[in-house]
């Protein structure tokens, strides 16, 4: 009786530690609205309208989620092992050029099923692959990780250019681009609606990181690796192959989120697409504390916000910029919640 | 003709390669001067927003670019008061505030700008130059380097000044102290908060003045993102300098000419794809990374908070 009690507060606290940041955040986020003259109701009203009440609007939202969950769960990987992989773009692009070339070749040799799972298999060993040079000089030097993966994400964004405009270039459009996959042999649908298989996919490899961080031996590792690299080396830890295998993990995940994208969306690459999404669910990630159930719940709410606040920028005359003022308030406010609530305690025990 | 040819490319070149790395300088120098300090500031690109916005707005209104360079400062001096107060003083995670002032920055400043700006996009007129007397006589590289705004100018003495201000102040031992032993600085009867304090104040002012630099003179207007990944180049640079100022003017130099040679070489009319062009200097980074393959030598206290009598 008691331990029900325990839980069912313990609930209610995470349940207040994340609604009265939200709340404060939408709050705060539409007097701003009304400083400039707009009206923060109407705004909200139509973005929750049209992003999740209109079934084609939360078909949209639902679609949109897939690539995002994926890298957020390549990131949680890094993250809680103490690794700062913030080439996510470069990876995503490239992962996402390669099989966007690969599919329509091998699609002429293999049946659909197996074409597509060997361009989602490529797709995330292209973004393992960008990540080996960080990896290796992490692993082996102790060189900032922060500092290659940037760089690599910069080179990578620019080869995916290159590749296209030279070398992949289907040769019957203005437009540089890849091959276009013809929207019959992309990934499929699910039951009837506009939603593909990618978004099953990344939510599975949502909670199976999760699981995996938290409930076995490997995980385990790789959060001691995270909490103190030093402590690890002193257990006993070969932290050469975690570091290495991190990078694998989290790499070919957001490659994957790349090849997920364009099979499942797009069926193509065109020069200068650059969605930069490998950091834009970087404070998603922070806002969920790399929590994989909760990672879920605000790339929901951000997915909402940018398909509502993309036709809110012709609609209510809000540019969908917006949403970004929203994302730092609500990183704010829920860092405030966390302080204020550890100072209480501190004074409580004291 | 063809002489003249090259000159002019020389020129276009090196040009745009000072109007190009001045921003990543200003960026760089400030964010050693946190990192030195312990703070690491990912905010960086959007105090650089900040001051760009404000730095357009005071110009745009008084006409003065003086004016819009000091308000630049102070914009991004006011971005650096959240990570002042929430970091610094409380103590919250420098990463998750960081991103929170980049990716506010970004929101708030494209939606000004779109409350503002959307309809009439206004330019500014050309920013004042001064030809240095003499040296800008110089054949190619009086035009190239020697006829710049006055802030060029003022940033290279700015790179003296801290190269002094690290290596021979008190003032800069305690900022290095900050950042590698606060609890013995504090020891010695020097107050962390407030080093740590200053310090961010002088990042925030001196992207501040880069981003305004950018809008005011490289671009003459304001658009939202105007920044473009620069705030991220300059923590690269200060990561890889050491703590070593002059180091962060050579960083800024080569990103500066390869972003400007994409532009002459187009100017020139030869035929190369922009984007191989704009690998180079990541491409040299990396290589250098490899080849000496050490540690960046960041300071021990990087990123944490210092809350004092805590072990």
């Amino acid at each position: 009786m008691t331990t029900e009690v325990h839980i069912g507060a313990r609930f209610t606290a995470t349940l207040l530690r994340v609604l009265i940041p939200v709340t404060l955040a939408l709050v705060v986020g539409g007097l701003i609205l009304l400083a400039l003259g707009k009206d923060p109701l109407g705004y909200y009203g139509y973005v929750l309208e049209r992003s999740l009440l209109r079934w084609g609007g939360a078909q949209e939202t639902l679609t949109r989620m897939a690539p995002l969950l994926l890298i957020a769960a390549g990131l949680i990987v890094a993250f809680r092992a103490g690794i700062w992989n913030l080439g996510g773009d470069g990876q995503f692009l490239l992962a996402a050029v390669a099989s966007a070339a690969l599919a329509p070749v091998l699609g002429g040799i293999l049946p659909r099923g197996p074409t597509l799972v060997v361009c989602m298999l490529v797709g995330g060993l292209v973004g393992t692959l960008w990540s080996l040079l960080p990896a290796l000089l992490k692993a082996r030097y102790g060189v900032n990780e922060i500092i290659t993966t940037l760089m690599m994400s910069f080179l990578g964004t620019s080869l995916a250019n290159v590749l296209i405009k030279l070398v992949l270039r289907d040769l019957n459009t203005t437009v540089p681009q890849t091959r276009s996959l013809a929207v019959d042999d992309r990934l499929p649908r699910l039951f009837g609606t506009t939603i593909h298989c990618g978004l099953l996919l990344a939510i599975l490899a949502v909670i199976l990181v999760h699981l995996m961080m938290t409930r076995t031996a490997f995980g385990l590792r790789l959060q001691i690796l995270g909490a103190n690299r030093a402590a690890a080396v002193h257990a006993g830890l070969r932290v050469e192959r975690l570091t290495i295998a991190v990078f694998a993990i989290s790499a070919g995940l957001i490659g994957l989120a790349g090849a997920v994208e364009v099979l499942g969306v797009w069926g193509t690459v065109r020069a200068d697409w650059n969605p930069a999404l490998g950091l834009l669910v970087v404070p998603l990630v922070f806002l969920a504390r790399f929590n994989g159930y909760a990672v879920i719940g605000f790339t929901l709410f951000f997915s909402a916000l940018m398909v509502g606040g993309e036709s809110a920028a012709r609609r209510v005359g809000v540019p969908q910029h917006y949403v970004l003022v929203l994302v730092a308030l609500l990183l704010l406010f829920l860092a405030l919640v966390e302080y204020l609530d550890q100072s209480r305690r501190k004074s409580v025990a004291n | 003709m063809n002489a003249l040819f090259t000159e002019s490319f020389l020129v276009s070149l090196l040009f745009g390669a000072v109007t190009a790395g001045l921003p990543l300088l200003l960026a760089g120098l400030g964010e050693q001067i946190s990192e030195k300090a312990g703070v690491l500031n990912i905010g960086l690109e959007g105090m650089m927003l900040a001051g760009a916005y404000a730095g357009f707005l005071a110009t745009y209104h008084t006409g003065s670019f003086w004016l819009g360079f000091l308000a630049g400062g102070a914009g991004g001096m006011s971005a650096a008061l959240i990570v002042l107060y929430l970091c610094i003083r409380r103590g919250l995670n420098q990463i998750v505030i960081g991103i929170a002032i980049t990716v506010g920055a970004q929101g708030l400043t494209s939606l000004l700008h779109f409350v503002q700006f959307s309809r009439s996009y206004p330019r500014l007129p050309a920013a004042p130059v001064l030809a240095l007397p003499g040296l800008s006589e110089i054949p190619v590289l009086g035009k190239a380097l020697f006829s710049h705004n006055p802030l060029v100018y003022l940033s290279l003495i700015f790179v003296g000044l801290l190269t002094w201000l690290f290596r021979s102040t008190y003032l800069g031992l305690s900022l290095e102290a900050a950042g590698n032993k606060p609890a013995a600085l504090d020891a010695a009867g020097v107050d962390v908060i407030r080093t740590r304090s200053l310090a961010v104040l002088g990042t925030g002012f001196l992207s501040g003045l880069g981003g305004a630099y950018m809008a005011n003179v490289g671009a003459g207007l304001f658009v939202p993102f105007i920044t473009g990944g620069a705030g991220v180049i300059g923590i690269v640079l200060a990561m890889l300098a050491r703590g070593r100022p002059l180091w962060v003017l050579i960083g800024a130099a080569l990103f500066g000419a390869s972003l400007a040679m994409t532009t002459a070489l187009q100017v020139a009319g030869i035929d190369v794809p922009t984007d191989v062009v704009q690998m180079l200097p990541f491409a040299v980074v990396m290589l250098v990374l490899v080849v000496f393959a050490r540690n960046s030598m960041l300071p021990p206290a990087l990123g944490l908070p210092y809350i004092r009598g805590e072990r």
